[in-house]
Order: structure tokens, then C-alpha cells, then sequence
């Protein structure tokens, strides 16, 4: 028998189809569907400057719009050399990190909730509007912030704002334990994941899959400690990694990472640099907003860069992070003209996704619910 | 980088008449290579024992029109073990069609589904060529250049017929 999943199943996180062919209820073949969320974003950012195409990354992974902000300006700035102020790697970090927990957050509560647990998500989602209500202060978005600028960030931290990110750094490891109390060893939970969507090592990796995906079959793959980016290297953390390579070890890899982007975040903040928050380069990076107002000297470098943008040196190059699902990468070549030659988005969901049917070949339908959920795509980075 | 080198060294030695130039910018190792051989330059890429560029980062699309040859693939690989990126570029015309590496790297199938989606490039021995983020009988690729970014029937509205 053949049977249709999706597009509008609330299991697939979004909107994604799988045809299954059947054989009682063993899967014997499953072929997803993709592209209901295209929407050209590799195209259409090749008509807009470097600038502009900042707010099309938060719309890949609604999720983990920091990390996707920071993945392409890294990338522009490696093509044009440029340095960034230390005050802003580090925030750049603790916003990504941050982030990633949010991502994390959503990832927990909505795959127990797929499975049939409706307590989690309660808890999970309270954590993360204590993070939203953070962003929200930073950078004026909760969802798509658009926070970071090329050279640097749009603005400094507003006053008060680091007791808020401590008092949640502080109390996270106790919401963690809430989380883990509910489900770690909570019978049902184990014999739902357990044994279940099975990637070897080899596998993984031939298919592409990054992340914790990756990482919950055994491979110490991560692009912060294996390419570090944005300091990184200064930060003192450790790659959790699983060893069966089913459901339950990417549910306690991610776990762990939650509780080491914890303590990264804590890092951030003690060693917090002061400094400006974006590099001085008055034919890239845009002015401060105070100055614009004020200063015509000002107003004209932000018109200038605004309508017309700038223009790179000839040549191509690709700068990766470690976003909440993989690696999140950037490919761009650069014909010296003000408009990217060619902007190519290399996805974590997209590969991960090809694994699938790898994963839930010969298993039952129940375990596909539980196995897309584990490797926790979305959408909107899949289709772009 | 020295990793990166030394996989120039050794695709040099052993592929002379394919290897066709290595650029060095930003610190990232490009070889442009030659398409006859890519999936042999690729095989041995993957199973040198030194070199183990076992993940396919990113295989993608480019488009020079109005040069030609007109396309361009990009083979982003990384050796996990080595922690070092390497990429490969091959050119070919439109007309022409490239070996599939898929049996090389699984991952390959969906990227290189989506260069055929997107760019109209063809894939040989690959096992399962369709269009994957647009659907079946879509007119057009539309990560050409000559592909208008609004659309080919932007300024033509839809009317239908009574």
C-alpha cells in the first residue's frame, strides 16, 4: 500500500510530503517531497547588494535567525578581509548561542509533542520567551531580528540587558532538570526513541548529514571547534557525542549542547570586551545611527551604502557556522559588481533530510513521526 | 592548508592533463579541474587514505552567460578527520552533461537534483534525475542568468478564457 504524509501533517514540521510504500506497516520505500516553500532566495539575492540580503537569512531558519545572519556576514566580510571589533564576535557568539537554545527549545517541546507528550512544550516554550524578550530588547525583532550588520552589529546592548541574559543563564540548568525529569528516563519516551532511525557513522556522513544529527552517531564533527569563527577558539566547551546513532542519542546530544551553549553564553558575558560594536570602514559598514541624524558627513555614507552598497574584490568564497541543525554555510562569488555573481545557501536541513529515508527504510510508521522529528528540520531552510 | 596543498600535490601527480588551475584567495584552496575526469578526481579524493574527503559540503551551480563554456559546477569537500576544505570547479557547455558522483557521496543525489532543477545541467548515471524544489513540468531554470529574477510572466496577468 501506498500511503501520502503530508504536506499538511502537523508531524512534518512544516510542509513537507512523504509517499510510503507499505508492506503491512514496515515502510519498504519512502520518497519525500520537497519545494513547497520555495521562494528563490539564492535568485533573488543576486539582484540585491550585499546589505540587502541580510533580512532574507532570518527567513531560512525561523528558528535560528542569529546563526543565519552570522553564517552571511562572515562570509561577506572574509571576502572583503575585513576584521570585526572583538566586542561584537563575542556578542555575536552569545546572541548565536542564545539562539541555538531557542532552536533547541522548539526542537524539544515539538517532537515530544509529535510523540504524544503535551507537558514539554509548556516548559519549553516559557525558556524560550525569556530569550525572545531578550532579542526583542537587543535588536527590536523576536522571530527575524536582523541583528547583525556586515562589519559588525546594528547596536550595543541596551542598558540592563545583561543582568536579564544572567539571571536566565543562571536559572537555565534548573529548567533542564525539569525537561530531563519528564522525559530521560521516562519509559515510554525510551521505547519510542531507542532503536530507533538508526544512522551508522559511514552513512552519515555519506549523506551529508552535520549537526547533531551527525553527532548523535558517533561523529565529533563541529564547525566551531573544526573551521572556529568569531572567537570561537576562546571559548571553553565540548562536542557531546552519541554512540548508537538513534532518536535517543540525538535527544541527549542536544540536551547536553543546550547546557554547554549555557555556559557559553555565561563566558560571553563575563569576558564581554568594551570596544565598538562595528569595524570603522566608511566605504562598507554603516555609519552610527546617532551620527546620521546629526552629521551630513554621516548622512551620505549611509545613503551611499545604502542605495549603492559596495563593491568587493573579484573572487569566491564560502564561510560556514554551527547553526542549531548543522552546517549552515555561505558560497559566494563575487564578479566585483555591487550585487552578488552567485549566492549559494548551503543548508544543514537539506542534507539532513536526503538522509531520511536512509533512516525509516524497514521501520513502522510510527517511528517516521519520531525520526523526523530527531532530525529536527525546517522548512524554510530545505526549499529556501 | 597544508593538508589542502598537499591533495594539490598529489591530484597534480596523479591526474597531469586534468588539473587546469589552483587559485588561492581568502585562504581556501580552489582546483579547477577539467569534467572528464571529475569523478575519478573525485573517487581518489575519497578514498586516498591521506587525503579522506569523506563529506560533500555542497555541490552547486554556476552560470557565466554569456561566456562559454557557459556552466560551472562547485564541489565544496571536506575531510572531517584532516579538518580541511578543499573545493573543485569544472566548466562544461550547455549542451554537455557531467558524471554523477552520487555513488561517490549519497548526498550528491539531492544536489545534484537540484542543479538539474535549477540550471537545466544533466547528470549522467544518475539514478534518480527529477526536478526537486520546483515540480514536474516547470518551464525554464530559473538560476540562469537569462532567467528573469520576476519572473517570465511577471507583466502578463492571467486571464482566462470565457
Amino acid at each position: 500500500m501506498t500511503i501520502n504524509m503530508g504536506p499538511q501533517h502537523p508531524a512534518t514540521h512544516g510542509v513537507l510530503r512523504i509517499v510510503l510504500e507499505l508492506d503491512g506497516e514496515v515502510i519498504v520505500k519512502a520518497i519525500p517531497h520537497i519545494g513547497h516553500l520555495h521562494r528563490g532566495i539564492e535568485k533573488l539575492a543576486e539582484t540585491k547588494t550585499y546589505h540587502q540580503s541580510i533580512p532574507f537569512t532570518d527567513r531560512l531558519d525561523y528558528t535560528n535567525a542569529m546563526g543565519n545572519n552570522l553564517a552571511y556576514v562572515l562570509a561577506v566580510e572574509k571576502l572583503l578581509g575585513l576584521e570585526v571589533p572583538k566586542r561584537a564576535q563575542y556578542l555575536r557568539v552569545m546572541m548565536a548561542e542564545l539562539q541555538r537554545i531557542a532552536a533547541h527549545l522548539i526542537w524539544l517541546g515539538t517532537h515530544v509533542l509529535d510523540m504524544g507528550a503535551t507537558t514539554p512544550i509548556f516548559y519549553t516554550f516559557r525558556e524560550r520567551e525569556d530569550i525572545l524578550r531578550i532579542f526583542e530588547e537587543v535588536a527590536g525583532g523576536r522571530l527575524t531580528p536582523t541583528y547583525l550588520r556586515i562589519g559588525g552589529l546594528s547596536k550595543d546592548l541596551p542598558e540592563g540587558i545583561e543582568e536579564k541574559v544572567k539571571s536566565f543563564v543562571r536559572t537555565f540548568p534548573d529548567h533542564m532538570k525539569e525537561y530531563e525529569t519528564l522525559l530521560t528516563k521516562n519509559v515510554i519516551w525510551m521505547q519510542r526513541t531507542k532503536g530507533v532511525g538508526i544512522i551508522s557513522k559511514e552513512d552519515a556522513i555519506s549523506w551529508g548529514v552535520t549537526g547533531p544529527t551527525l553527532r548523535g552517531s558517533g561523529v565529533k564533527y563541529d564547525v566551531r571547534k573544526a573551521f572556529p569563527y568569531s572567537s570561537y577558539e576562546e571559548f571553553d566547551f565540548d562536542i557531546p557525542i552519541g554512540s548508537v546513532g538513534d532518536v535517543y542519542d540525538r535527544y541527549i546530544v542536544r540536551l547536553r549542547e543546550m547546557e554547554w551553549s549555557n555556559s557559553i553564553v555565561e563566558q560571553a558575558l563575563e569576558r564581554l570586551p568594551k570596544g565598538p560594536i562595528i569595524a570603522n570602514d566608511p566605504r562598507i559598514t554603516l555609519p552610527p545611527k546617532d551620527d546620521v541624524t546629526k552629521d551630513i558627513a554621516a548622512l551620505i555614507r549611509q545613503f551611499k551604502i545604502v542605495c549603492e552598497g559596495f563593491k568587493p574584490p573579484v573572487g569566491e568564497t564560502y564561510a560556514s557556522v554551527e547553526a542549531s541543525k548543522g552546517e549552515l554555510g555561505f558560497y559566494i562569488v563575487s564578479d566585483g559588481s555591487n550585487r552578488p555573481f552567485r549566492f549559494r545557501i548551503r543548508t544543514p536541513s537539506f542534507a539532513n533530510l536526503s538522509a531520511l529515508p536512509r533512516m525509516i527504510e524497514g521501520s513502522l510508521i510510527a517511528d517516521v513521526i519520531s525520526t523526523i522529528g530527531s532530525i529536527d528540520i525546517v522548512l524554510g531552510e530545505i526549499d529556501r | 592548508m597544508a593538508e589542502s596543498i598537499l591533495a594539490v600535490e598529489k591530484l597534480k601527480e596523479k591526474f597531469p592533463n586534468s588539473i587546469l588551475e589552483v587559485t588561492t584567495f581568502c585562504g581556501e584552496v580552489t582546483v579547477g579541474v577539467s569534467k572528464g575526469e571529475i569523478f575519478e578526481i573525485c573517487k581518489f579524493l575519497h578514498s586516498d587514505p591521506d587525503l579522506q574527503f569523506h563529506l560533500l559540503t555542497d555541490l552547486c551551480g554556476l552560470d557565466f552567460f554569456p561566456q562559454t563554456p557557459r556552466f560551472g559546477i562547485a564541489y565544496l569537500l571536506c575531510s572531517v578527520k584532516n579538518s580541511q576544505r578543499l573545493r573543485l570547479k569544472t566548466r562544461l557547455g550547455e549542451e554537455e552533461s557531467i558524471r554523477s558522483v552520487e555513488s561517490i557521496w549519497k548526498v550528491a543525489n539531492w544536489y545534484e537534483r537540484e542543479v538539474y532543477d535549477l540550471f537545466g545541467i544533466r547528470f549522467e548515471n544518475h539514478p534518480d534525475l527529477r526536478r526537486i524544489l520546483l515540480w514536474d513540468g516547470y518551464d525554464g531554470y530559473p538560476l540562469r542568468k537569462d532567467y528573469p529574477a520576476e519572473g517570465p510572466d511577471f507583466d502578463k496577468p492571467f486571464v482566462p478564457e470565457v
